[in-house]
């Protein structure tokens, strides 16, 4: 069982949250004019670690926000809890 | 290859079963192979077999990083059937089950496939035409499925709990009779002793740490017992697929997941049919009750299960079956699953000549080893995509040829519940 320190509720068990997949997925700023390769690299194409990954989850029994955060895909250890709208910490592009 | 047969099992029986000789080699890896094979398990192992039998490429290696069929090979839940939705799916799988139906023969070795019939439930109207949906297509397809009423069912099944007080009612469901479970440690097993008996290297403990290239081709292969130089390289290493493409410079539409299974203590015979839904469950010969759900709900390469899960598989193996409340469940473990967004495989060329990718089999790879062996062998061998997985290919996720099968891999009803 992880424990997730929801940024507004604190410390819940994961039962509370919703994994919302890889952050910082950025959509091309226009569609029309990309290409099949970049579109198709956009929707489908992910990092998928072993070791960090910045990630999305969504404390959906709880004060339903939306945040950030690097867990360790083996481990489940959590090093960092970050708001939606911020770039990730140094610690979490070591998989770049 | 030490034929077995009721001979040769009654002479080792008179000498005390001390002298059965050993499997499989376990030779050093040579610096140089035709092919090499990355991932030890069933998909890895077959298409060695069939490398060797099929096209004469017998200079080939297995490099496994752990033990033989110590992945996924060796974690699911076993279940064959073949009743997915999609032509190209159906064509592919059903060979796959032709194949498994003579596997012990082919092997000399059994592997204890029993076709106990695979059976759906269906708890809404809507599910109940979806089922309706899939037999139709499987019967043009020419694989023989059929609807079962709720009588049926319950003749199948007399332990189900038709409607439960959660609020669930049956409404019928389908059945493939062709379907069953095998051993699946005896697959693995089988395929590298008939693939070694080719002549075919099985290398254990030998972690592919890095490739070479040279002009976007791959030239060799580095690893944790020295380079290996090799012109053709298959990648059938399921959840690991992702770290391995990150070392070869391009990224997959793979998201690694835990999948989970567990065995309750050893009963009676009460359920002689694989029961497949929001979980699936079937009892083994030794009467221990096999039980597996969806994959845990965030990216994983732990090979260990998170609770919800266990809990989740619980309930809804009590809402259908209330007897088994007093067993004792004894072992759970995970594997991590290589899911991909339409639920289909990944096979062909990668972005790197020479490099074949056989991953993204996700929850339903076992059931897919022997044609999933068989076509990989042969893209291999020629170069280019055996026309059963064409389909199957990278190049789907930018032409955008999705194969969805959603339904039949049973992902999506399997989420629906977290």
């Amino acid at each position: 069982m992880i424990q997730i320190d929801c940024p507004l509720c604190g410390l819940r068990d994961e039962r509370e949250f919703t994994w919302g997949g890889e952050a910082h997925i950025c959509r091309p700023e226009n569609p029309d004019t990309v290409g099949d390769e970049e579109w198709g690299s956009y929707l489908f194409m992910r990092q998928n670690p072993r070791g960090n990954h910045r990630e999305r989850w969504c404390h959906s029994y709880g004060c339903n926000q939306w945040f950030n955060l690097i867990r360790d895909t083996v481990s489940h250890k959590i090093t960092s809890i970050y708001p939606i709208d911020q770039l990730a910490p140094e610690s979490g592009d070591d998989n770049e | 290859m030490h034929r077995h047969s009721i001979l040769s099992i009654a002479k080792h029986a008179l000498t005390g079963h001390r002298h059965w000789p050993q499997f499989w080699r376990t030779p050093a890896p040579q610096s140089h192979y035709d092919v090499v094979i990355v991932g030890g398990g069933g998909h890895g192992l077959a298409t060695a077999y069939y490398l060797a039998k099929e096209h004469g490429i017998c200079n080939v290696a297995v490099l496994e990083k752990g033990w033989l069929g110590g992945g996924n090979t060796g974690r699911n839940t076993a279940i064959i059937r073949s009743n997915y939705l999609n032509p190209v799916s159906t064509r592919f799988y059903d060979l796959s089950l032709k194949l498994y139906e003579g596997l012990s023969q082919e092997l000399n070795y059994n592997i204890m496939f029993s076709q106990r019939g695979v059976v759906n439930i269906a708890h809404s109207r809507a599910q109940l035409r979806m089922m309706n949906y899939r037999v139709n297509a499987l019967q043009h397809a020419g694989i023989e499925a059929e609807m079962l009423s709720i009588e049926e069912l319950k003749f199948l099944m007399p332990l189900l709990r038709e409607n439960s007080p959660s609020g669930r009612q049956t409404f019928g469901g389908f059945i493939q009779r062709r379907g069953g479970t095998a051993r699946h440690d005896a697959v693995a097993w089988g395929y590298a002793r008939a693939a070694d008996a080719l002549g075919v290297d099985i290398i254990q403990n030998c972690e592919v740490t890095g490739f070479n290239q040279s002009n976007g081709e791959v030239v060799g292969v580095q690893t944790s017992q020295g380079e290996i130089k090799t012109s053709r390289v298959g990648l059938a290493v399921a959840g690991h697929s992702s770290e391995l493409a990150t070392k070869l410079g391009f990224r997959l539409p793979i998201t690694s997941m835990a999948l989970q299974a567990m065995v309750s203590e050893p009963v009676k015979p009460v359920l002689d049919v694989v029961l497949d839904g929001t979980i699936y469950v079937s009892q083994s010969d030794r009467g221990e009750l096999v039980l597996g759900g969806g994959t845990d709900v965030y990216n994983s390469y732990a090979q260990r299960g998170n609770l919800p899960r266990v809990e989740n598989n619980m309930s809804e193996l009590l809402d259908l079956f209330p007897a088994f409340s007093r067993l004792k469940f004894m072992r759970q473990w995970a594997g991590t699953v290589d899911t991909t967004p339409d639920s289909s495989p990944i096979m062909g060329h990668s972005p790197v000549e020479g490099v074949y990718l056989n991953c993204g089999w996700g929850t339903y790879g076992f059931k897919a080893i022997p044609a999933g062996g068989l076509t990989f062998a042969d893209t291999i061998a020629n170069g280019r995509p055996h026309p059963l997985i064409d389909a199957f290919s990278l190049q789907r996720f930018t032409s955008g040829a999705l194969i969805d099968e959603g339904d039949s891999s049973g992902m999506d009803d399997k989420e629906a519940l977290l």
